[in-house]
Formats: C-alpha cells, structure tokens, sequence
C-alpha cells in the first residue's frame, strides 16, 4: 500500500548529496586546522622543553628560551582584560538596558560593529599618538595593552550585548512590575543569567589579542628585552613580536626554534580559551530557566 | 457572615465593601505606533472591588491593565492619552514610576518564574523595599505562597529554582511574587490559562478572599470566571468599551447594549 514512489527516491537521493556536500564543507574547514597544529607539533615539538619555557633567549636570540616574551604576552593580555573588560561590559549594558531602541542607538550598534573591522595597524598608530604621545605612557605595556583594549572593545561590547538579549524580556518586566527599578532588575536578574556568556564571550575575544603583533611593535613591545617586566610602565618582549623577529630579522636561527615559538603562542591561547570555557561550565550549572 | 456563600451574599457583601473610587479612567486611548488598540475609554473602579474585564482577543483588555502601572513605557511603540488617576492622582504625576509600581500587582497569563530559588522569587520584592530580617522574610514567603494555594507543594524544597516548576505551579508562584509586594491593587491578566481547573478554583477562593484587602481588576476569557468572580464587569470590544455594567446584570438582567448579553451568552467572539 505505501510503495516508494520515484519521488521519493529522488527526495532520498538528494537528501544524501545535500548532507555528504555540508560534511566535505566541514572537513574542508578542520582540515587547515589540523595541518598547521600538525606542522607545527612536528617541526617545533622537539624544542618544547620546560626549559624553553622558563629561560631567556640567549646568542643574539638563535638560542635559549622564550620566558620574558612569554611573561610579557600575559601581562599584555591580563592589563587589555582589566580595561576592556569594564568599559565594554558597562556600554553594552547601557546598550541593551538602558538605551531607548531609536535610530540613534541602532546608528551607534552599527558603528561598534564596523569598527570591529578597522585593521589592527590602524589601532597601532592610534595607540602611538594617543597613548605613547598625548598621555605620556611612553611604549610601555599600559600604553600597548590599552592599544590592544581600544581593538577589542568593539567585539567585547557585541558579544556582551549577544548575551545580555538571550535573558528573556519577561524577566525583565516581572522585575520592572514590582517597582525594581532598571539598575536592581541589571543586577538582580539579568547579569546573574548572563554573566557566564559575558565572561566566556570576553576572555575567548581578548585572548584572541595575544596573538597580535602590529598594535603592540610600536607602542610597549621591545625586540629584545631579557629583563621581565616590573610594572605596566615598562616595555616587554612578547611571543607574536619575538616570533616575527626571529623569523624575519636575526639570521641563523635555528629551523626549530620559530615552531617553538609558535606553538608556545598556541598553546597559551589555548589555555586561556580552556579557562573561559571552565568558567562557562562552572557558571552555567549553577542556574537556568 | 457565616451564610452560605451564594451569589445574593457575595453581592450585598459587595455593596458593604465597594467604596471609593480606587482607579479613575477617563477618556483613555492607547495606540501602537499609530496602530489604535483602545478607543476613549472612561470607568471607574471602586475600592475592594472585583472588576472584571472580558472580552474577545484583541479587544484591548491587556492594553488597558499596562496602561495602569505605566508598563507603556516598556515598549518603545506604545502611546497612551487621557487620564488615570490612581488613589485621586494622575499615574503620570507620579514622578516615581516604581513607587506606583510597587503598590500595583500584575500577573500575566504566561506565567513566569525568575530563575532563583522559590523563596528568594517571592522575596525578590520585599528586600526591593529594604526588608532585611530573615524572620520577616519568612514569614511573607509562607504567606504569600499559602495565599497563592502552593505553600504545601514546595514548602519542603524552597531552594530549589522557580523556573523549574511546573507551568501552573510557576503560574502560583507569580501569583504569590504579586502578593509579596503588598499590593492595593492586583492586575490579572487571565492569570488561569496555564492553571488546572482545580487550582483555578483554589485561586478564585483566595480572590474572594483578598477582596476584603486590595482592589482586583480581573481580565479573562472565561466569562464565566467574571461571573463568579467580579462585581462590576467592562465588556471591551475591538478597542471599545461596549459596556460597563454590575456583572449579574450582564448575565440576567438588562444589558446597555445588545452585543453584550450576545457575548456573554458565547453567540460570537
């Protein structure tokens, strides 16, 4: 009574191709992925060594360890945290809570989102006249992680502003409805319900930023620079810069040591994406709706 | 009065308690973004009453119970003109909303459980107004949520999270937040659609009972909910107020407009 008609073959038969194209589309996209951790785990594992990791360069940078730029990328990107992290978090609350939904507001939502697209040497020079010049950091770790603040301020305030609107409005409003006012319902209900999307969203967004190079070569980050940083007024080496130097600028590095440095740079991108994705865990079993 | 609870009491009790004039509308008109929702609509309601609204959907019964509170000013599209005078005072003379909104109550028809604990949901509003004790807190919790018939099913887990409950068990526990404000005033917006019938009547006991204290206004599509609840009942129409009428009066006795006793009697809408 129910034979497969020929239409359904077909519908089967194109339900197959639509599937197995989306699969080859996904392995096309880890593919890349793969390959470049797998070059660099071949070529610059055997450098890997505690020791690299806790010396300094040594013989005009051709050997030794990577410390001080490793030190000095976490600095960079703990002091980008610690400002970015109040400014955008208060303006997308402002954004989403507070600002009456106009043509101003959705003007001002445009322009964060386009300025996420301004290129990081543009920030560079920026952070040279605004911070190095006008306010007298000088190149310093505060003025290159302000630079490095300043270029993600953007997609911290959207990925902020993402989770703020993923509480739902009715709570909001129930909150309102018993004379909360907007600052005890932001505080009551809707941050405790979004603060781990936030965190997650702001940690993976910043740390994304230890791998920039341009914003930071001309307003903190040094060449060279054995010495670890005492305070965020002085000048750091840091793992993007020291890679571009060692593969561009010093002759007769050795082949490994680059890889090294890379996958170092890597992994404490990794590590830091690892902490936000625990604290989203942590957060999240805590609650929902 | 120990009398049998029949609707000849209920009525000459209402007569005792109905007094002053709690809300006070007068030529009310709200649109959205242009879009006309309610037309010129004056009444009043009268403290200690039940008013009762009913209507078709889309006629403007939720419309009306926002203007009340000044929930307008949640949606951007919203506007309202005329007057609504709260206690003898225009609700937008008060210069502090979330004082007007502390003393009104609102319980929406889905219900909404804030995602904390049962307990800290129905003392989300008496820590708003400063209440700190954690004797007094206890006992408003237990009371509102005696009041809203679901003390005894949660009285053993109040730490566990409101937004897990059950949709009519949320639906009480909305209730009982409403509660927890000390309202003079209680909006239910058919409060009943996520609530079994048995709960239903439990509530609508638990009305009959906060009448005494607070004025209710009660919008619902069961028209026969008005008719054992409310005193006074509006029958709103496509944006009108076809009538305003003492609630038996619109089942039995002499109806102002004829498409009222229609209604009523489940002929259309």
């Amino acid at each position: 009574m129910f034979e497969a008609t020929e239409l359904n073959f077909r519908d089967n038969r194109v339900e197959w191709a639509v599937k197995a194209l989306f699969l080859l589309m996904t392995l096309l996209l880890i593919l890349p992925v793969l390959l470049i951790l797998g070059v660099l785990l071949y070529r610059g594992g055997p450098v890997l060594s505690w020791e690299f990791l806790f010396t300094q360069p040594t013989n005009g940078m051709t050997a030794g360890g990577v410390l001080p730029a490793l030190v000095g990328t976490i600095w960079l990107v703990v002091v980008a945290l610690l400002a970015s992290v109040p400014i955008g978090v208060a303006a997308a609350i402002y954004l989403s809570e507070y600002a009456p939904q106009n043509a101003l507001t959705r003007a001002i939502n445009l322009a964060i989102i386009n300025l996420a697209g301004v290129p990081s040497i543009v920030h560079a020079l920026f952070g040279v006249g605004a911070f190095v010049y006008f306010f007298r950091f000088g190149t310093s770790i505060l003025a290159a992680s302000l630079t490095l603040a300043i270029m993600t301020l953007p997609v911290v305030i959207v990925s902020t502003l993402e989770s703020l609107r993923a509480v739902p409005h009715a709570f909001r409003e129930a909150c309102w409805n018993m004379g909360a006012t907007r600052w005890q319902t932001i505080w009551r209900v809707v941050l405790p319900n979004s603060i781990s999307g936030i965190l997650t969203g702001v940690i993976l967004e910043v740390s994304r930023t230890a791998g920039e190079t341009a914003p930071i070569m001309f307003t903190g980050a040094a060449m060279f620079m054995p010495l670890l940083p005492r305070s965020v007024f002085d000048q750091t080496m840091a793992l993007s810069l020291h890679l571009y130097t060692i593969s561009m600028n010093v002759p007769d590095v050795p082949e490994a040591l680059p890889y090294g440095v890379a996958l170092v740079l890597i992994g404490l991108i990794l590590s830091m994406n690892a902490i936000s994705i625990g604290f989203r865990t942590v957060l999240r079993s805590r609650r929902k709706w | 009065m120990t009398a049998i609870d029949t609707g000849q009491h209920q009525r000459s009790a209402d007569e005792g308690l109905a007094g002053d004039v709690k809300i006070d509308v007068r030529n009310l008109s709200i649109g959205y973004a242009g879009k006309s929702a309610l037309r010129n609509v004056s009444l009043e309601i009268r403290e200690h009453e039940i008013f009762g609204i009913i209507g078709p959907a889309n006629s403007g019964k939720t419309s009306f119970l926002r203007a009340l509170n000044r929930m307008d000013e949640f949606t951007e599209s919203m506007t309202v003109d005329g007057a609504i005078r709260f206690n003898g005072r225009d609700v937008r003379e008060w210069r502090n909303a979330y004082a007007l909104r502390r003393r009104i109550g609102v319980v929406f028809p889905l219900p909404v459980g804030l995602p904390m604990s049962i307990y800290d949901n129905v003392a989300l509003a008496p820590r708003l107004s400063g209440i700190r004790k954690k004797q007094q807190l206890d006992d408003i919790v237990e009371r509102c949520l005696s009041r809203a018939a679901l003390w005894d099913e949660v009285r053993d887990r109040l730490g566990s999270l409101g937004s897990l409950l059950s949709g009519g068990q949320q639906q009480r526990l909305t209730i009982a937040r409403a509660l927890s404000q000390d309202p003079e005033l209680l909006l239910l917006d058919e409060f009943s659609i996520a609530v079994d019938p048995v709960t239903t009547m439990r509530i609508e006991d638990v009305l009959k009972e906060l009448r005494r204290e607070i004025t209710i206004v009660l919008v619902t599509n069961l028209v026969q909910q008005a008719r054992r609840l409310a005193s006074r009942t509006a029958f709103f129409l496509m944006g009108e107020c076809v009538e305003v009428n003492d609630t038996e009066a619109m089942f039995t006795g002499t109806v102002k407009d004829p498409r009222t006793r229609e209604y009523v009697e489940g002929r259309f809408g």
